[in-house]
């Protein structure tokens, strides 16, 4: 039987030249928000400044999830560096478009298209 | 929304104020939600916009040991009372952002006034605070 979590799952796995992807699966909400603020902060401590976070299996994000996503793009600015996301999903996307967080993050339909638009 | 005359459906939840019992509430009023036709696309908004309320109510009633959500249900669409018991929250420290804007805050109350039709506070420094919002059908 499949389980369904109302958790979320970070999968951080090295690319190409210095760029990390992250790979977020569940709901991103202000209880699970903080393990994802975690696994991003640790890349950006390690020095990695360039970073896609993939998107595609979240199936719901609220501020608290966009706070996040928000504080590591400044603190990867800082060195540099910037953060591409990978989001398809309308209901997730519209968020973005609503809060004006279109005009901040670049948001592409693959990994491949983020990582590339990184480089 | 709703007419005087009209029978409301009323569904009543109270969680701790506690982080890990928003995706219950708003399941829960998804639910309801659900129960009144609104799209799907409707029943997202209705979804954040209720998660949002409670987590300002997390973040920022302190001392509250319990959220209520109270959803009214009537054929003109719903309309959702978050209330919680916590010294209260300024409205300065819960007011909207502007577009442009890259800060994290304010976010939440952005999303609430952006994706439902009414929004109200009541907020009081001993009583705590009550969000009224109404999402309609159309």
């Amino acid at each position: 039987m499949e389980r369904t979590t109302l958790d979320i799952k970070v999968n951080v796995r090295e690319a190409q030249g210095d760029c990390y992807i992250v790979e977020l699966s569940g709901e991103i909400d202000v209880y699970t928000s903080p393990k994802v603020k975690d696994a991003i902060g640790d890349l950006i401590d390690r020095g990695v400044y360039n970073l896609v976070i993939d998107l595609e299996k979240v199936r719901y994000i609220d501020s608290t999830g966009l706070g996040v996503l928000i504080g590591g793009l400044k603190r990867v600015r800082e060195h540099g560096g910037s953060v591409n996301l990978v989001c398809t999903n309308p209901q997730i996307r519209k968020i973005f478009d609503i809060t004006g967080l279109v005009k901040i993050f670049g948001i592409f339909e693959s990994e491949d298209a983020a990582m590339k638009a990184l480089a | 929304m709703p007419a005087s005359d009209e029978v409301v459906d009323v569904v009543d939840l109270r969680i701790p104020c506690k982080a890990e019992w928003v995706a219950l509430a708003r399941l829960s009023v998804a639910a309801v939600a659900s129960r009144l036709n609104f799209s799907i696309d409707e029943i997202e908004d209705i979804k954040l916009a209720v998660a949002e309320a409670c987590t300002n109510a997390i973040q920022h009633a302190h001392g509250s040991p319990y959220i209520e959500i109270k959803c009214e249900a009537a054929g003109g669409g719903l309309r959702l009372s978050v209330r919680d018991y916590g010294r209260g929250t300024h409205p300065e420290h819960i007011r909207s952002r502007e577009l442009n804007d890259e800060r994290a805050g304010g976010l939440g109350v952005f999303l609430i006034r952006s994706l439902m039709d009414e929004v109200d506070y009541d907020v009081h420094p001993e009583r705590g605070t009550l969000l009224v919002m109404v999402k309609r059908l159309v």
